[in-house]
């Protein structure tokens, strides 16, 4: 018992888990994986738990999600509501939002669980995010983890996806105006968006009736399964080439790594950070409400709200549609782009294509193509820093932009005015920032090299000193006469 | 908070029990040590560490709460009844059942198991497999003589399988007739009526508000049926050239659907003080596209590209408002080849 209290190793017949080891080794010969896998090294530190809590979230996800479909329905046959909500009694809804309104209010813990699970949605893409920058900055990405940045993008590109299909699921008058944008947004791609729209959504908004269980099946099996099998190429492909590792003394080189095993010391620390990112996830659900779908009402395709936001995660979408100038690409009487496609299908395109090609380009403009398994800090690429930054910026302030009439609610800013500053700002703030940040990255790195080279120099006077003295010393002893 | 003491003490002393059994044991047995590869002097793999009775009792103190939150979550799932329940409540049992265990596990890998740092070679490319797997697969193909046509063959087969499985798709919806995007159940003396199905009076439109009509029988939902209509000013009113006779007394009549993305036009902008007030604007509330109602929905704010399409009007001998044609364009977002008159 060695794991519990270090009393040495327990060698005896009697260990109960021999037999069961045995027995496993003997039927699948995995004793040598177990073996290599338990002292799996973990490089330490806190940044590389980021893509951990998505991967909790996503197990949250499954959990609660499970439990809220035993009771959803996919119907869109109209019904008339007759439950505990008095203020909806008597109104026709479909059965969809009417089985949602259920799960919250007339099944015990069913609003914990759809809480939890919307909760867990928003963190899980949040993480991801976070999780990429932390791999951006600090150059993870490289040669030869390309394919792992790339399944990673496309992780994200579902969970986008996947998100925004579940919040459509709850038909209430915020998923009703989110799905027709993105009827509008699919419609507007050139040339297929007709035909796509049909297809998807059986017939013109809102759709004919299989389009709810075509959704479903896509929210609850489809795209569940793509994420947990690019999760799974992600670790595998960690798992072959080991995690990047920050320069740390000496032993820490490109060709050694240097960690923690897996067992003991990861196991703990990695399952506990499970346990926490579930409860504060539960917490969340229970103490902070989250899209009170009751509140809402039904949706039908002419009725809408002002101030309705989506969630956080497609925010970069609707700040991107606002901010976009009328017009549409027109020849005649012949519509080629219309408007939303800019704002919801070239945006997004271009800041995954950018992401995507970054490797390479990088690659390019560096002219390194070596492996590396030391990850840099972000001062020590200042151009990828800056450019980084630059991008986040200019994402996060049309993300910004999409909140603007909640702004206007708060702060009195006039959304014309916004629109103008935006429309410039979008442009200056990132150009501003690229050329900052690269300064501040250079000047960093340059106070890094004073203090390096002052080590240095105190080392070499030290030695130098040394030298001196024990000359000097010689010196004394083969001219001191009782010492001869 | 004594009976928490209690059941503490309790687990501790069982606990404390069954270490000491064990320890024994494992000095009755101790004596063979297997060989480990990343091991120290004395064999072992995972070297040795001091015991932490103090972190074990924080992990059994976390373990007793934890179980106390479960026990929680189901004492508040039976009490109370579902118009009643507590989500607060059992949020906190739940979370807190899950924190704790969290916590202990965190006392786990911080106090109680071995804190050791190892290290490893990072893998290094496999030339010789790399170049034997191409060996493999020039070797395996010694007796094909036409590669490129056999290959070219194969791929030619296989787009034509994958264009054979993708056509099943075309059955998902009407994706050859683009049709039915431009389909409007209105025609001339079509009746107007509101939500509830009841004809719509030019007499019941004032002029402060905004109204939703349908067309009398058609399906509601449909994008081309739900219009806004509002009461203008007919001497201000500049509409597109032949709609002269579109707005009687001034009654005009719009797609509520918005040209941009497709929400609905929900918001009537109607100034009580005409002169220091931006004019009157029906504001489509997604996107914040804006069209200026007296001058054909032109689009005056937002992102959208064209304006609202214009359903005529005309009354009928009982006062109610009737369509006198169709759109004066397509309804809905816009897609491709979008700007014909509507079917």
């Amino acid at each position: 018992m060695s794991l519990l209290g270090g009393h040495g190793r327990n060698g005896g017949r009697s260990d109960p888990l021999r037999d069961p080891i045995r027995f496993i080794d003997e039927r699948t010969s995995a004793a040598p994986l177990a073996r290599k896998g338990l002292r799996y090294i973990f490089p330490d530190h806190w940044s590389f738990l980021l893509g951990e809590v998505a991967l909790y979230a996503f197990i949250v996800l499954v959990v609660t999600g499970i439990y809220l479909a035993l009771f959803y329905d996919d119907s869109t046959a109209k019904v008339v509501y007759h439950g505990s909500y008095a203020p909806l009694d008597g109104q026709t809804m479909s059965a969809a939002y009417r089985s949602v309104v259920n799960i919250s209010l007339s099944y015990q813990a069913g609003l914990l669980m759809r809480q939890t699970h919307h909760w867990a949605a928003d963190v899980f893409v949040a993480s991801i995010v976070v999780h990429l920058m932390r791999v951006f900055f600090t150059g993870a990405f490289r040669r030869p983890r390309e394919l792992t940045w790339l399944v990673g993008l496309g992780l994200l590109t579902i969970a986008l996806l996947e998100g925004y299909l579940g919040y459509s699921l709850v038909d209430d008058l915020l998923s009703g105006m989110g799905l027709a944008i993105g009827y509008g947004v699919g419609l507007s791609i050139p040339i297929i968006g007709g035909p796509a729209m049909l297809a998807i959504f059986g017939a013109p908004f809102p759709g004919n009736s299989l389009f709810f269980s075509r959704m479903y099946i896509m929210h609850v099996l489809l795209l569940p399964m793509a994420i947990a099998t690019m999760i799974g190429i992600h670790l595998a492909l960690i798992a072959a080439r080991h995690h990047t590792q920050f320069k740390e003394g000496k032993r820490t080189t490109e060709r050694r790594i240097v960690g923690a095993p897996m067992f003991p010391a990861q196991v703990p620390r990695s399952v506990g950070l499970m346990f926490f990112t579930a409860g504060i996830l539960f917490l969340l659900g229970g103490l902070v409400q989250i899209n009170p779908i009751w509140q809402w009402g039904p949706f039908e395709p002419w009725i809408g709200t002002n101030g309705a936001q989506p969630d956080w995660y497609l925010g970069w979408l609707i700040g991107a549609l606002r901010l976009m100038p009328s017009f549409d690409v027109v020849v005649g009487h012949f519509t080629l782009i219309p408007n939303p496609f800019w704002g919801g299908v070239a945006f997004p395109g271009v800041v995954f294509t950018l992401l995507g090609a970054w490797p390479w380009l990088e690659r390019r403009f560096t002219g390194d193509a070596r492996v590396h398994n030391i990850a840099d800090r972000p001062r020590d690429a200042p151009n990828r820093t800056a450019f980084g930054v630059a991008l986040l910026s200019w994402v996060f302030m049309i993300f910004l932009f999409g909140a603007a009439d909640r702004i206007l609610v708060l702060w009195s800013l006039g959304y014309n005015t916004q629109l103008n500053m935006f429309r410039v700002a979008i442009w200056v703030v990132p150009a501003a920032l690229f050329f900052i940040v690269r300064r501040w990255c250079r000047s960093l790195r340059a106070a890094d090299k004073v203090e390096e080279d002052r080590e240095q120099a105190e080392k070499e006077a030290a030695a130098h000193a040394a030298k001196v003295h024990a000359t000097v010393e010689r010196a004394r002893r083969l001219s001191d006469p009782q010492l001869k | 908070m004594s009976a928490l003491q209690w059941l503490l003490a309790l687990i501790v002393v069982a606990f404390e029990r069954l270490t000491r059994r064990r320890s024994r044991q494992g000095e009755n047995g101790g004596g063979k040590q297997g060989g480990g590869s990343d091991g120290g002097e004395s064999g072992r793999i995972v070297p040795a560490g001091t015991p932490q009775r103090s972190a074990e009792n924080f992990v059994l103190a976390f373990l007793a709460v934890a179980t106390m939150f479960a026990a929680g979550f189901i004492a508040v799932y039976t009490v109370f009844g579902a118009h009643l329940m507590p989500n607060e409540l059992l949020g906190i049992c739940m979370g807190g059942a899950l924190l704790c265990i969290g916590g202990a596990l965190t006392v786990v890998a911080k106090r109680l198991v071995v804190t050791e740092e190892i290290e490893d070679d990072y893998p290094e490319p496999h030339p010789k497999e790399q170049e034997e797997v191409l060996q493999i697969v020039h070797e395996s193909g010694s007796r094909i003589t036409r590669k490129r046509l056999l290959l070219g063959a194969g791929g030619v087969t296989g787009t034509a399988l994958g264009l054979a499985a993708l056509t099943t798709v075309a059955s998902l919806g009407p994706i050859w007739d683009t049709g039915p995007l431009d389909y409007t159940p209105w025609r001339r003396g079509r009746r107007l009526v509101d939500e509830a199905g009841h004809p719509l009076l030019a007499a019941d439109i004032s002029h402060e508000t905004f109204y939703t009509a349908f067309p009398e029988g058609a399906d509601p939902e449909q994008i081309g049926s739900p219009l806004v209509v509002v009461r203008l000013d007919p001497w201000l009113l500049r509409l597109p050239p032949g709609r002269a006779n579109w707005a009687p007394d001034g009654i005009v009549a719009y797609s509520k659907i918005c040209t941009h993305a497709g929400c609905a036009v929900a918001l009537y902008r109607k100034p009580l003080e005409p002169l220091l007030e931006p004019s009157p604007a029906l504001v489509c509330p997604c996107h914040y596209s804006t069209f200026d109602p007296y001058n054909g929905a032109k689009v005056i704010f937002g992102p959208a590209g064209r304006p609202l399409p214009q359903l005529p009007l005309m009354i009928d001998a009982a006062g109610g408002l009737r369509a006198a044609g169709n759109y004066s364009g397509r309804v809905g977002p816009a897609w491709w080849n979008v700007r014909e008159s509507p079917t």
